[in-house]
């Protein structure tokens, strides 16, 4: 997927004006942030699932190779076969590879943020394969061409009367004046014309929510059951899956599941969760007669060892940018790539690299919500402040910021100095404000003005203050 | 593709600081975290006497939105399966698995009086109920644990638009391990193994829960007490 992270503070503009999206985040707030409290508050072992889940995946990073390498192993002992891929480009040709080897026309998708990573649709449509994204969201967002707004409610952003226009501008085959109003009738013609797709396609491809070396199994977790269709009916099952989702263990694998659906969703467990072993054995009934798994490196072993190792631990749940004041203000497109929120913040730099995505470790407020709600106990505040010390080291910081940290840095290692210019200014201040005690216009400070008005100072700074005895 | 393997391979281990892990470190290492095998941290949920289970596997279950009867002995199941079927209007016509357990259904005398037509293997896309054998309840989510094989086609999960699951009170267990063990038991890994909570649904349209979003839009468990 092209990037518009460069561009981020005009995104920023778009999506603060875009009143239907404004609309949409607020749902989100009380939908999953009420429900993950709820279930998070009904398992007393929750914390104590955190902590052993940032020690398992500290563990499987620590042996990362080796993990993979068992992996692998057991794939082949399964009958299926394992692609290491080190970018988006390897991985985009070897799922083409295989689709053409199988002579597509078609391939059902499951939801795969690697799908997105990689720009797979885009590349796929070019080279004559037809992509059909068969979970409702991305459905929805692939008939809009659009990219997801959520890493896991793709379609956030759009409001139900525009799902109405995109289904009977797809749909010409149903009558032109049907209701489309209710959710019901939307869902009901989706499941109606993805149900062909399912059944006519040649290849599926799904992501992955965890790799088992043990068992070399795949793992999906799903509410829709669309994953399952994608994965059983067409001939060929892909699964693309980044580096890091690999647990040793069926029992590791359980821990993760334990806070996997409770941090997205607010459920206990998910509807489907799906274990998939190799391609159809012989007497099967079903199941796909190819197995290929895809595994995408794009960076991330080169995270290890770094400030942003602790990244990898992430297990795509969005409960950060479910919780995140800035995500809830102005939603996913701005973010510009593939992750937003708290988590893409930090990824996305440390994916695309720092000259690009410079602007997005600095919207944050460094609330610490982001880092309170993860599962995988990630550190994102601490390394959004590492970006940003990087940023600065790089010289990729705007001329006046840096221009007024240097200032600021100058008087703040003067203290004498210091103290003297805050006196100054601060009675200089309340001079200004005058008898509202507050300022309509400040230099400098248009930004917080245009919205609202600057307090004024007391006039004594709070130093003089202490220093003659004043004590609260 | 074996270039890109090495240079992946490599640069974990740059990032590592270290080459491949010897044979011994591994043992010491994440070879002994494979052969244990070991729970990490099971709540106290999932633990209880088999009638508190029981109940909680009943609990979880309906919140998950599933229906549930209980029934006694696998002699009651074609009755139990006939009369969901026609107190909800649905159609009679189902496909069940091969499984010798499910071998009652067919020759029933509900099927010999035409109240239930039973098909065996593989459903169509124009079938509309399925009824499946579980390998384990879990008690902790109300959950029912299925696996793929020569006798269960796993597209019965997922393609009719009622699905119902024949689970015996013994086969329920508190966790998730305890359901590991129990596969693990049976052999090597089937080729698929579904967990599955409750039926089909999404959220995907302003965020509103809908049910039967491509998957069943219900999901029924038959509770089969066995008789003494």
């Amino acid at each position: 997927m092209d990037s518009t992270t460069h561009t981020f503070k005009d995104n920023i503009k778009v999506a603060l004006a875009n009143e239907t999206l404004v609309h949409s985040l607020e749902t989100m707030k009380t939908g999953f942030r009420a429900r993950r409290a709820v279930a998070v508050d009904r398992l007393p072992e929750f914390d104590a699932l955190c902590d052993a889940g940032r020690d398992l995946k500290n563990h499987v990073l620590e042996n990362l190779d080796f993990y993979l390498e068992t992996f692998e192993a057991k794939v082949l002992e399964s009958g299926g076969k394992v692609h290491w891929c080190r970018d988006s480009e390897e991985a985009r040709k070897t799922v083409l590879e295989i689709c053409r080897a199988a002579d597509a026309k078609t391939v059902t998708k499951g939801k795969s943020m690697i799908s997105e990573e990689m720009g797979l649709n885009d590349y796929l449509e070019e080279n004559g394969v037809t992509p059909v994204e068969t979970d409702l969201g991305e459905y929805i967002i692939q008939l809009r061409h659009e990219h997801p707004s959520h890493i896991i409610a793709p379609a956030i952003h759009v409001r139900k009367f525009q799902v109405a226009e995109a289904f009977r501008k797809a749909h010409p085959q149903y009558a032109a004046d049907r209701p489309l109003e209710e959710p019901r009738e939307l869902l009901d013609e989706a499941r109606d014309v993805l149900r062909s797709s399912f059944l006519g396609a040649d290849v599926g491809i799904t992501g992955a929510n965890m790799l088992i070396a043990e068992t070399g199994s795949t793992v999906i977790v799903t509410n829709e059951g669309n994953g399952d269709l994608t994965q059983l009916l067409p001939r060929v099952h892909v699964v693309l899956a980044s580096l890091e989702k690999i647990v040793p263990t069926l029992e590791d694998a359980s821990l993760v599941l334990r806070l996997l659906a409770r941090s997205a969703t607010g459920q206990e467990m998910s509807s489907y969760t799906t274990f998939s072993n190799g391609p159809r054995r012989p007497g099967d009934p079903d199941g796909p007669e190819e197995f290929h798994v895809i595994l995408l490196d794009n960076g991330r072993s080169n995270m290890i060892g770094t400030d942003f190792q602790d990244m990898l631990r992430c297990i795509r749940c969005a409960a950060c940018m479910n919780h995140c004041p800035v995500y809830g203000a102005i939603g996913g497109h701005a973010y510009g790539w593939v992750y937003p929120g708290p988590m893409g913040a930090v990824l996305t730099p440390g994916l695309l690299g720092l000259e690009g995505a410079a602007d997005l470790p600095n919207a944050s407020s460094l609330c610490g919500r982001c880092e309170a709600v993860c599962p995988m106990r990630i550190p994102l505040p601490k390394m959004l402040r590492h970006w940003r010390e990087k940023e600065f080291e790089r010289h990729l910081t705007p001329k006046g910021t840096r221009w007024g940290l240097g200032f600021w840095s100058f008087f703040a290692r003067r203290p004498g100095l210091y103290r003297l210019g805050t006196r100054v200014v601060a009675r200089m201040l309340r001079i200004l404000g005058g008898k509202q005690g507050h300022l309509k216009e400040l230099g400098l400070s248009n930004g917080w003005t245009a919205v609202r008005d600057i307090p004024a100072p007391e006039g004594r700074t709070f130093m003089d203050r202490w220093a003659s005895g004043e004590r609260p | 593709m074996t270039a890109a393997r090495d240079a992946i391979l490599g640069g974990i281990r740059r990032s590592l600081r270290r080459g491949p892990l010897s044979d011994a470190e591994a043992v010491a290492g994440p070879r002994a975290r494979l052969d244990a095998k070991a729970p990490i941290l099971v709540p106290e949920r999932a633990k209880g006497s088999p009638d508190v289970l029981v109940d909680r596997f009943l609990a979880m279950a309906i919140e998950a939105a599933a229906t549930v009867d209980r029934i006694q002995g696998m002699e009651a199941l074609p009755g139990a399966i006939a009369s969901y079927l026609k107190d909800r209007n649905l159609s009679t016509e189902l496909v069940t698995t091969t499984d010798p357990e499910m071998d009652g259904l067919v020759g029933s005398s509900l099927e010999g009086g035409g109240l239930l037509t039973v098909k065996r293997g593989l459903p169509s896309p124009t079938d509309t109920v399925s009824v499946v054998p579980a390998l384990r309840g879990v008690a902790e989510t109300g959950t029912v644990m299925l696996r793929s094989g020569e006798t269960q086609a796993s597209t019965l999960n997922f393609l009719p638009e009622t699905h119902i699951v024949v689970l015996k009170t013994s086969d329920i267990v508190g966790g998730l391990e305890e359901a590991w063990a129990a596969l693990r038991a049976e052999g090597p890994t089937p080729r698929t193994v579904n967990f599955i909570t409750g039926p089909s649904r999404t959220g995907d349209i302003e965020q509103t829960l809908q049910m039967g979003a491509h998957g069943p839009l219900r999901l029924h468990i038959l509770l089969v007490d066995e008789t003494p």
